[in-house]
């Protein structure tokens, strides 16, 4: 799932100091699991904001609401007859979902409340890693299941570099090398011949290099 | 080695004798003179001179134009090129460029991530790695075509080179195996990562041997003098995927602190007599960091002076 | 065993620490609170496990909170006793409450005047 992190409190502060009346929308789906835009988020947002009016000495209103999930009109519509009320909406969905919600409230002001990290898994509560960059055209199969553009810090498609130790990347001792996951896992699968084919340059075409990505479904569409 | 180019360091290979290849490192500045200063120092003791591509991501005056330079003092270069900091059309119009010059050798790398140098915050390409790298400057040579596809006439004559690092991880088996796949791809010489642990040295050069791969690609041993004890630490502690033995620290730092820098060079005139007798070593490649005017008498001392005149 | 702490101290109890909510005391602050105690079992020593933890963690986000919005992160504070140390537990809550008094009232009951109405209700 799509992973983020809660904005820094007082960036928030920032951007919404000069408002008085301002709207914290969570997002149920993926910033919920990591914890990092659901409903309990928007609530602690919204008490630490109204602390900070308050303490300051300003008159201001700021309310809470969830949506299931800000990256799609129905769930987003919900929030139609609501909007008028507030000079300024800080979103606590991902990137999509804060996007989405500007270009259905166009005339709104909507801010970020979370920075967008990556996709990734949960390894536990509060530690979440990067495992795939959507590049479009996945190569899993012949990697034995560990993905080089996420995995690898240099997102080698013929590795591992010189700088693997130990099992690490050559950026951090906290990094696993993920070449190094690659080949044990090759070996384990009794795949090992695959790692000595030269793999070709790869078509980055449907990664982020080709432009903004679509998905056209004909057989979904009505 | 099939290819044959105009390469000198490939006809001092073939020769037979041991090719000796080092490195100058480009200045941070726009001084053109710093590179003709390190040229002239080495010109004499070394086969071909590499030039680094920014190394360790810390920006510096371009290999390219450096190779030029190097090129119009008539002597003979040979071009490092990282995948780091450009994409696959830069990287072809380079390797063109350097080849429109007369550049007839070429060390294929992916680079050291940019969180190592002096623009950590960058971004980076990787469009190709080292290995595509190879390929790609393979079918330049060898098919006179561009990855687009593109055809052209004047091909690019390069030997092509790459670098391995025996010491890095997981094992030396691996890295022999990946050492295989850069020859698969069209690699014929290679210049290792600086060797201080002779034994795993030789345990990768036997592994080599026993597949053959020494007949398909030939060996140039790294050798890095070490300028003191600091130094020794620093790369045994900091330096990812390199390998320095506790003797080599007590050896280095069990001398005076002015007599340290003689005891690295002493040391590495050793490594290259020991080395001389492995099978499979073509030569060496000697890195003495932003430390040229000792090249000399490594090679001296080495037993590598003077230079074979080939014809 | 009487024991003599301030009457300006409100307790309101709970089965363990572990259920108290960064909410919760956010709310108190809200409220009007010039300072909160939270107040639980000596660490390893949770009966359920490790609620005392999670407060502890919880507790420091808040005071981070406070600290950002201009109410001071010194107005909560967390401890960690045994049910038989009485003693020690007038003495904190004297303590606190001092330092409370040194910090003055909190900055929402200097702005309002008063606590204010609480608007988000409080689910954990
Ligand atoms: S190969 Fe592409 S799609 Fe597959 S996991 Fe990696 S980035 Fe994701
Ligand atoms: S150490 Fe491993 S993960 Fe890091 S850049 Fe090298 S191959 Fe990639
Ligand atoms: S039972 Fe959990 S803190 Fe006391």
């Amino acid at each position: 799932m799509i992973k983020a992190v809660p904005k820094p409190l007082e960036e928030v502060l920032d951007l919404v100091k000069d408002f008085t009346k301002v709207l914290i929308v969570g997002c149920d789906g993926c910033v919920t699991v990591c914890e990092a835009g659901g409903s309990k988020e928007a609530k602690v947002l919204a008490s630490a904001l109204r602390l900070y009016f308050t303490q300051a000495g300003k008159q201001a209103q700021i309310d809470e609401t969830s949506l299931t999930r800000q990256c799609e009109k129905e769930y987003l519509a919900q929030l139609s007859d609501k909007m008028d009320a507030y000079d300024a909406v800080v979103s606590l969905a991902c990137g999509c979902g804060v996007q989405y919600m500007a270009e259905m409230y166009n005339n709104k002001i909507i801010y970020p409340g979370v920075d967008t990290c990556f996709l990734g898994v949960n390894e536990e509560r509060g530690l979440y890693a990067e495992r795939c960059q959507a590049c479009g055209r996945c190569i899993l199969a012949e990697t034995g299941g560990v993905c080089p553009i996420a995995r690898c810090s240099k997102r080698m498609l013929n590795g591992p570099c010189g700088g693997s130790d130990q099992g690490k990347c050559e950026i951090s001792k906290d990094v696993p090398c993920g070449w190094e996951l690659i080949y044990e896992r090759l070996k384990t699968l009794g795949q090992l011949d695959r790692f000595e084919k030269p793999v070709d340059p790869k078509d980055w075409t449907t990664s982020r290099d080709g432009g903004p990505r679509t998905i056209v479904r004909e057989d979904l569409r009505i | 080695m099939s290819v044959t180019t105009p390469s000198k360091l490939q006809k001092m290979i073939a020769s037979g004798n041991f090719a000796v290849t080092s490195e100058v490192g480009p200045p941070r500045s726009a001084d053109g003179a710093v590179i003709e200063h390190k040229g002239n120092l080495i010109k004499d003791y070394v086969d071909a001179i590499n030039v680094t591509d920014n190394q360790t991501s810390v920006c510096r005056v371009c290999s390219l134009a450096c190779c030029i330079r190097l090129k119009l003092m008539g002597l003979e270069p040979c071009l490092q090129m990282v995948t780091r900091d450009r994409n696959c059309i830069a990287l072809q119009s380079d390797i063109l460029g350097a080849a429109s010059f007369g550049i007839h050798n070429i060390l294929c790398l992916t680079g050291d991530h940019q969180h190592f140098g002096d623009h950590p915050k960058c971004a980076n390409v990787f469009d190709l790695d080292s290995i595509q790298l190879i390929q790609t400057v393979k079918m330049m040579r060898d098919e006179g075509k561009l990855l687009g596809g593109h055809e052209f006439a004047v091909r690019p004559q390069m030997f092509i080179g790459a670098a391995a690092n025996p010491f890095a991880g997981p094992n030396v088996a691996m890295r022999v195996s990946r050492l295989a796949k850069k020859v698969a791809a069209g690699v014929q010489f290679i210049q290792t990562q600086c060797i201080y642990n002779l034994d795993k040295f030789k345990e990768f050069m036997k592994l080599m041997v026993d597949r053959g791969l020494h007949e398909k690609v030939a060996i140039l041993a790294g050798i890095t003098p070490m300028k003191n004890v600091g130094m020794a630490k620093y790369m045994q502690k900091r330096v990812p995927g390199m390998d320095v033995p506790d003797d080599i620290i007590r050896r280095i730092g069990g001398v005076p602190k002015e007599k340290q820098a003689e005891e690295g060079i002493t040391l590495a005139v050793e490594q290259i007599q020991e080395l001389k007798e492995v099978e499979g070593v073509r030569g060496f490649h000697i890195m003495a960091i932003e430390w040229e005017e000792k090249v000399q008498e490594i090679v001296e001392r080495g037993g590598l002076y003077p230079r074979p005149q080939l014809a | 065993m009487r024991l003599q702490y301030p009457p300006s101290v409100r307790i309101i109890e709970v089965p363990c620490t572990g259920k108290v909510d960064i909410m919760h005391l956010l709310m108190a602050f809200e409220y009007g609170a010039d300072g909160v105690i939270v107040m639980g079992c000596l660490e390893g020593d949770c009966h359920y496990g490790a609620g005392n933890l999670y407060a502890k963690k919880r507790g420091n986000r808040v005071k981070e909170i406070l600290d950002k919005v201009g109410v001071g992160g010194e107005r909560l504070a967390m401890y960690n006793l045994t049910s038989g140390m009485g003693g020690r537990f007038a003495e904190i809550i004297r303590e606190i409450t001092e330092k409370v008094m040194e910090l003055g009232p909190s900055p929402i009951r200097v702005a309002t005047g008063k606590a204010v109405r609480p608007i988000a209700e409080v689910t954990t």
